[in-house]
């Protein structure tokens, strides 16, 4: 148990703490509060509100087509096809970074396949305004790895969902609206919210394809970070890139209460 | 792989048996074979176009150009081994710390293991760019020094996964019977650690091998911000010189982390079937 304490309290707790000593500390090495009013402002709170929107897309949205390709698996009856998409998604969801990111330039890149296809039919997205390169592109790449990782947190939920439930529905003359009005979302609810709040961690947290995609030209906070750590700071504002950190823990610490939460609620329905 | 698609459309067309007095079961089918459909085109268009590009020289013809030449560019085998020598230092620290620890709180402190669960989640909450962050400020200069530093963060990066896969093993052995009797008849910690609980660990212990090698030749914003050029950091630099390398060495060691994954994970099948098959001869 010692070496294990130790480990995790040199490899966790102390880079942590010079996170935050250093958010609040100026370059001569005094106390000070300047770096935190530099990130609440200008550049480095757009890239917060950049990053936070980019999260809320990319929980929202995969969260709802995950929910509906869980819940096309969940009611098939193959269990081959249940089995496939429980291994894809699992392999699907630690996605991301490099790999993915070679992928879409061969996808959707201004000469990938897909892009190809669509201008043999004279809708080259390109010519539409898309670009991969792009704050949506990122968060079209991300539902690569967030809609598989809400396939695996909510199937559990879905299987949760008794079929006597509805046959008492319909026995008490629900009409098929009045069973999800009343029995279905209700019940889900809470899980689905769940699922989402940890995609929002995830792709607020994403930097690796991101900064591939783009060559870090998009303002969100991660990659802020990175550009710091690179070198790319003003003089006198060394330490700023400790708050934008410090500012992501801020945002993850509210998202995993709120998920704690959420999921009290949800295991009500679970057992 | 394009062409599991219509035996997936086919699975879901031909699974859902007739419920009688459901009327909307024809519609739900079409609905579901157009969510599959899509899905299906979503995640596997990509795959493709990943391979189509590597398999394809500027002109836009097939050419094996670009995987021929990966061995042979500045700079690839460098990369190359200093993942495989980071992955190999990675994994080593990491069984030895966790193994040890794992028995030893399931065996002796098991109020612990909420505690244990804990400290272990935080590396899947605190994102990998804060954490480096840190670490590259909190560590001593010839630690940054050394590539090595890599690894001791990749430790802390694999905890989570390593611990569920020991966590649940461990929960599914009698790990104090075994222990007892290893001790009674004479074996000391090691020798019972090395004997007797690690062989009933095997498959937890493959799958927690599996996921580190996974995250350690995956893995980008570290190594990118500590300055190494690991096997990721390489491809995405060499994208400048030519693309289709690139893209074809991210391809082949996907595949290659694959193949690795599924050789490992059948190997082990294939060794507790015959282990069970012994147990039932005897």
């Amino acid at each position: 148990m010692a070496p294990f304490s130790i480990y995790s309290f040199l490899g966790l707790g102390v880079p942590i703490i010079a996170v935050i000593y250093y958010a609040f500390q100026s370059e001569q090495g005094k106390p000070t509060l300047s770096n935190i009013a530099l990130v609440t402002h200008g550049s480095y709170l757009l890239g917060f509100e950049n990053s936070i929107v980019l999260a809320l897309i990319t929980s929202i949205v995969p969260g709802i087509l995950g929910l509906i390709l869980a819940y096309a698996i969940a009611t098939s009856r193959s269990a081959t096809l249940k089995r496939l998409v429980a291994t894809a998604s699992g392999v699907l969801a630690n996605f991301g970074g490099i790999n993915l990111t070679f992928m879409f330039i061969a996808t959707l890149g201004s000469t990938g396949i897909l892009t190809a296809w669509l201008s043999a039919i004279h809708l080259n997205p390109w010519n539409f305004g898309f670009n991969l390169y792009s704050f949506y592109g990122v968060a079209l790449v991300y539902l690569y790895f967030q809609v598989p990782l809400m396939v695996l947190v909510i199937t559990p939920a879905l299987g949760g969902l008794r079929p006597s439930w509805r046959e008492a529905a319909e026995n008490m003359g629900a009409s098929s609206w009045g069973y999800w009005r009343y029995v279905g979302v209700p019940v889900l609810m809470p899980s689905v919210l769940g699922g989402m709040l940890l995609l929002f961690g995830s792709g607020f947290a994403a930097y690796a394809t991101a900064e591939t995609l783009t060559a870090g030209t998009v303002t969100l906070a991660p990659i802020q970070i990175g550009s710091l750590l690179a070198g790319n700071q003003l003089a006198g504002q060394e330490n700023v890139g400790y708050a934008v950190g410090l500012g992501m823990f801020v945002v993850l610490a509210v998202t995993m209460i709120l998920y704690g939460l959420v999921r009290r609620r949800a295991s009500k329905w679970l057992r | 792989m394009a062409s599991l698609i219509p035996d997936i459309v086919e699975d879901a067309l031909v699974a859902v048996p007739e419920v009688p007095g459901r009327r909307r079961r024809p519609r739900l089918r079409l609905w579901r074979a157009v969510v599959l459909f899509l899905a299906g085109a979503y995640f596997l268009i990509p795959i493709y176009a990943g391979l189509r590009f590597s398999f394809e020289n500027d002109a836009g013809h097939l050419s094996l150009y670009a995987v021929k030449a990966i061995p042979s560019e500045p700079g690839f085998s460098a990369a190359f081994w200093l993942s495989m020598r980071l992955a190999v230092v990675t994994l080593a620290l990491t069984l030895v710390l966790m193994v040890p620890t794992s028995v030893y709180v399931h065996l002796k402190l098991p109020r612990l293991r909420r505690l244990l669960d804990f400290v272990t989640i935080l590396p899947i909450v605190i994102p990998p760019i804060v954490l480096i962050l840190g670490v590259l400020r909190a560590a001593p200069l010839w630690l940054r020094a050394s590539p090595y530093l890599l690894s001791l963060v990749y430790v802390i990066l694999s905890m989570p996964f390593v611990y569920r896969s020991l966590d649940a093993g461990l929960s599914a052995i009698d790990l104090k019977t075994l222990v007892e009797a290893s001790r009674s008849l004479g074996g000391n910690w090691l020798n019972t650690l090395w004997r007797v609980v690690v062989p009933n660990l095997r498959s937890a212990l493959l799958s927690a091998t599996v996921l580190t090698l996974a995250l350690v030749l995956g893995e980008f914003t570290m190594a990118s911000l500590d300055l190494w050029t690991t096997l990721p950091v390489w491809i995405y630099q060499f994208q400048q010189v030519d693309a289709h390398v690139s893209t074809a060495v991210s391809m082949v060691s996907l595949i290659g982390t694959w193949l690795l994954i599924t050789l490992i994970v059948s190997l082990d099948r294939s060794q507790s079937r015959r282990t069970r098959r012994r147990t039932n001869n005897s």
